[in-house]
């Protein structure tokens, strides 16, 4: 089900070139045209690309959040910035990986023995932390890596229990998903797009979009499950076990009525569970596909995720499958009678 | 101006639930003996009139209201919520509000030490439901509501939710009421979608009609109350503005200039505005496909985003006559491409 490769491939926003690689070696072998565009978006034309334009276009972003190099102390130890929102709590300690060549490293910080009262106080900031290849000084690291070179968690995806984790997960799920659906018949064209750099501001979906000029869209998202013990269950989002979460609106999108109505229809004739996502703050590739030329009816369905944009993100199977049993059924519904 | 302003403020329609004010403008308009209007893929209105097509203006003025969306209905009944625009949070406890289907809701707030900290997250929508069961009955995640604050006229004043920017609605409904059927160069009218969350609606009509000249018709802040929270040199009752800038756009020169001289051949008053902070369709109207020269025609109005904006009956009128004598102008005329 491809969850677990895509997963622990390395991605992050600008280098999705692996992933890329990963779907189009798919698509080829199972005989569907496929294109690439300059930054980097792949297209999949389901039952080929004529009348492509102006059809439905369905999207998952290909891109993960990570750091990149940006200074290599005398030390031998490795500056970085972040791409992407990435919690600073969660970086100390993590295994990576750097570069083209996957280089092992690991993040390091100031021993807490050495911390003082107020350091240990708040989370280190990423000025406080280094990556350590284990190079014995600048010149031994440059042999390894080189400034540029993009970070991503190392991180074994895996199930566990009914759920699955792993880094990423926002949003190879969504890949993933789009990967089985491709290979399902349909009645019709339609486009399904693997995004760039999504989580830095939506660039790929806004090219590709402006390419396809399609009439619906659908993009296959992966959000914030926070249905945790000490959350109220009006902050949750969105819950695990409860399905696919339909987007409202968010900072970049309200949801085209018509395409929220064909969410909700699809998934009460199928009979599966679906939740709206309770918060609305954030942005989506929704948000750049609805507002390209003159306008796509969008909207946005996504797996429930905890512990998103970290190396151990986690869905359950059962949300992401049932996201694919609804996708199925609004692509279905959409090539049968419009929107 | 009453009554039509009575109408419009009273038809229901925040930002992406624009159904019920776009359905209202339809009629107005089929009983100003305007058959021809357009509704686009994301709800945008037009009205085109006049030859040749390639030397157009968009005149643009939003339909869409800030709102209020249901994301949690609670198990005692309450409902929490996500403001749609921008909305000051403290003007919010003790509002009355309406939802769609007509029921009415007061939001309340939790207690909070200091009152300086209230957050969204703090307030809730009661309905006057017993539980969650109950309130189920009336409502779902995902409705909106709007302030509910009819219309009252005193003096020359008008008070009510929504005259931003049913107030330009009314102005661009006078227009065509009393445009000419011969003008030099063709016009849309746009009532556009959308305008509270990012000038969405705009940004997709614009790339359809793809015009020469851009207007918006918006209201905008007055500085002319004590110690006003806004610095501004608007007054109420002053004549209509002429925007500079806000953090939208910066007007098109050629454009303010051609709308002050206009104004002072016809001895229209007017005010001149610069605004720090807001931004209206022209903002994106002006960076459509290869740029359009834009201006704003602005309606001065207090206490803007509260149940209790308020208008000035001559501001309209001379409002409407500026901008009838604005598309009896020859845009292209004085200028051409080049600098």
């Amino acid at each position: 089900m491809f969850l677990k490769e895509l997963s622990e491939l390395p991605g992050v926003s600008g280098d999705e070139g692996r992933v890329r690689e990963f779907i189009r070696e798919k698509l080829s072998a199972w005989g569907i045209e496929h294109d690439c565009d300059t930054l980097g978006n792949l297209y999949a034309f389901k039952n080929g690309s004529k009348g492509a334009e102006g059809g439905l276009m369905l999207a998952a972003h290909m891109d993960e959040v990570g750091l990149m190099v940006s200074a290599i102390e005398k030390s031998g130890h490795l500056r970085f910035y972040k791409v992407g929102g990435i919690d600073e709590q969660i970086l100390v300690s993590r295994p990576v990986r750097i570069g083209s060549n996957a280089i092992p490293g690991v993040i390091g910080a100031k021993a807490i023995h050495l911390q003082k009262k107020a350091e240990r106080e708040k989370p280190l900031e990423v000025d406080k932390l280094y990556i350590d290849i284990g190079a014995r000084d600048k010149d031994d690291a440059a042999k390894a890596v080189k400034i540029g070179d993009y970070v991503s968690f190392a991180a074994e995806a895996a199930a566990l229990g009914g759920s699955f984790k792993g880094k990423a997960l926002d949003n190879r799920a969504g890949c993933a998903a789009l990967l089985e659906i491709l290979q399902r018949d349909f009645p019709g064209s339609f486009v399904a797009v693997f995004t760039v750099q999504e989580e830095i501001g939506c660039r790929g979906a806004k090219v590709a979009a402006y390419r396809l000029n399609p009439r619906t869209a659908l993009v296959v998202e992966t959000t914030i499950a926070a249905d945790l013990p000490e959350v109220r269950e009006k902050d949750q989002v969105t819950v695990l076990g409860k399905g696919p979460a339909f987007t409202l609106q968010d900072d970049s999108v309200i949801t085209h009525p018509r395409v929220l109505e064909r969410l909700v229809t699809v998934a009460q004739e199928r009979g599966i569970p679906y939740q709206f996502r309770g918060y609305t703050g954030n942005f989506t590739d929704g948000g750049a596909v609805s507002r390209a030329r003159d306008g796509v009816p969008t909207g946005v369905i996504s797996t429930p995720c905890r512990y998103l944009h970290g190396p151990a993100s986690l869905i359950c199977l059962e949300d992401w499958r049932n996201l694919m049993e609804v996708v199925d059924g609004f692509i279905r519904s959409v090539l049968a009678k419009g929107l | 101006m009453k009554e039509l302003l009575t109408r419009l403020t009273a038809a229901f329609g925040p930002a992406g639930r624009e159904e019920g004010i776009r359905a209202l403008l339809q009629r107005e308009l089929e009983n100003l003996g305007e058959s021809g209007a357009v509704v686009d893929d994301l709800g945008n209105l037009i009205v085109s009139r006049g030859e040749p097509a390639d030397r157009r203006i968009l005149v643009a003025a939003h339909m869409d209201g800030i709102g209020f969306m249901i994301t949690c209905i609670e198990e005692n009944g309450f409902l929490r919520f996500t403001p749609i625009g921008g909305i000051q949070v403290h003007s919010l406890p003790g509002t009355r509000l309406r939802f769609r289907g007509g029921i009415t809701g007061v939001i309340g707030q939790e207690k909070i030490k200091e009152q300086k900290d209230l957050e969204f997250s703090r307030l809730y929508i009661d309905i006057g439901a017993a539980s969650g069961k109950e309130a189920e009955q009336q409502v779902q995640i995902g409705d909106t509501a709007v302030f509910n604050a009819p219309l009252a006229a005193e003096g020359d004043r008008f008070i009510a939710g929504a005259l931003d920017d049913r107030a330009g609605c009314a102005l661009l409904l006078e227009t065509l009421k009393r445009l000419p059927s011969t003008l030099p160069q063709a016009v849309s009218f746009v009532f556009t979608v959308q305008e509270e969350v990012g000038l969405r609606g705009a940004q997709a009509v614009s790339y359809r009609i793809n015009p020469q000249f851009g207007l918006a018709v918006d209201v905008t802040r007055t500085g002319d109350t004590p110690e006003p929270q806004f610095k501004t040199p608007v007054s109420l009752g002053k004549g209509p503005a002429i925007k500079i800038k806000d953090n939208s756009v910066i007007c098109h020169p050629r454009v303010t200039a051609l709308m002050r001289r206009v104004a002072e051949e016809k001895n229209i008053p007017y005010q001149i505005e610069v605004l720090e902070q807001g931004g209206t369709d022209a903002g994106a109207i002006h960076l459509s496909r290869t740029g359009v020269p834009t201006g704003a025609l602005s309606i001065p109005c207090r206490y803007i985003h509260t149940p209790g904006e308020m208008v000035d009956r001559t501001d309209m009128e001379n409002g409407v006559s500026l901008l009838l004598a604005l598309l009896q102008t020859e845009w292209n005329g004085s200028w051409g491409r080049s600098w």
